[in-house]
């Protein structure tokens, strides 16, 4: 294939959108440094949130920040904006699917009692790791104890739901 | 006389028939790191005690990794551009500079596990450790997958053949990003 062809058939697979007349490599740099940026805050403001004791500037610059830079790589890099609707659909649809997921489930693990249920295994857990931390116990002291604990918390999840 | 696959060729929605199958392969992959990532965070809320556990994560080798892939999203993306010029050779170089990124965040990654490993942080460690080195892992063979998948793509586009798959392997790329993007909060920031 000569490069001039090879180079109409690529414009061709362009057809559906023309990004490549907009955005040149600035338009990328300046995305880059701006992502740059962002990486930085998100690594500093957790530092800020745990010295001040202020969980929102932790929360906020971790995930916040995390959820802009996704924005800025699938607007700037993947261009999504400018491809068919029905892709943006599909994409949706298996967020959508994965909310479903979290919020269909999150209540039973999130929780360690309900109606008429108590994950005993799991609150176990808790209450052994916090009181090992407490003691200043090592890493090593997790593995035997959450074999068991873990095992427990998984079995619990059925078993251990009185 | 050249076989060309339909793939290539053909576009009945408006979108390339290859392209298409690519984002439908990232709607696959977000329920996928999605699951797990939702699994984590459900977790992670319903035991305070993993706060703890995380603190052993090392910020420093996560923060390296994100500069390192968001720096490998740039040269896919000017990959892409140079593809849209007609300029294999250039693309070819660039994606070169992407494998190279990969290579990078591996590296970095084997060092970082090695450390953790020696201290005893294992996959059987306890819950918190399994979710890590799953998570990671998975995300890992991602990149390993994308590496390859990026040296096929640039052995073609420096001749100037099957350019398109320049950008179709840059979406795959930046997916890949992307899901770091949102593991390296989870697993070194929120401690």
């Amino acid at each position: 294939m000569s490069e001039q062809a090879a180079a109409a058939e690529h414009a061709d697979s362009h057809g559906d959108h023309g990004h490549g007349d907009h955005h040149g490599p600035d338009f990328y740099y300046k995305t880059y440094a701006v992502l740059l940026v962002l990486l930085v805050v998100s690594v500093l403001g957790p530092e800020v949130g745990e010295a001040t004791g202020i969980q929102a500037i932790t929360l906020i610059t971790a995930f916040g920040i995390a959820v802009v830079k996704a924005g800025l790589v699938i607007r700037n890099f993947m261009h999504l904006h400018v491809e068919k609707r029905f892709v943006h659909y599909f994409l949706i649809t298996s967020l959508a699917f994965m909310f479903l997921f979290f919020f269909a489930v999150a209540p039973d693990v999130m929780n360690h009692e309900g109606t008429r249920w108590v994950n005993e295994a799991a609150i176990a857990e808790i209450e052994r790791a916090e009181a090992e931390h407490a003691a200043g116990g090592g890493h090593h002291g997790e593995h035997g104890g959450d074999h068991g604990g873990d095992h427990g918390g998984d079995h619990g999840e059925g078993g251990g739901h009185h | 006389m050249s076989f060309k696959p339909i793939a290539n060729t053909r576009s009945a929605t408006g979108v390339m028939t290859a392209k298409l199958a690519i984002w439908w392969l990232l709607a696959s992959e977000i329920v996928i790191f999605g699951g797990l990532l939702a699994a984590y965070i459900m977790h992670r809320i319903g035991h305070p005690e993993w706060a703890n556990y995380a603190t052993h994560t090392n910020t420093m080798l996560g923060t390296l990794n994100t500069f390192i892939l968001l720096t490998s999203s740039l040269t896919a993306v000017l990959a892409h551009h140079a593809a849209e010029q007609g300029d294999g050779p250039k693309a070819a170089r660039f994606l070169y500079m992407t494998v190279g990124g990969a290579v990078g965040f591996l590296m970095v990654k084997s060092f970082e596990w090695s450390n953790e490993i020696a201290h005893g942080y294992t996959i059987t460690a306890n819950t918190f450790w399994s979710f890590y080195y799953t998570a990671a892992g998975i995300h890992g063979a991602h990149v390993i997958v994308g590496a390859i998948c990026m040296l096929w793509v640039a052995s073609t586009a420096r001749k100037n053949e099957e350019l398109h798959r320049v950008e179709n392997v840059g979406l795959y790329w930046h997916f890949v990003d992307l899901v770091w993007i949102f593991l390296f909060p989870l697993l070194y920031i929120a401690k």
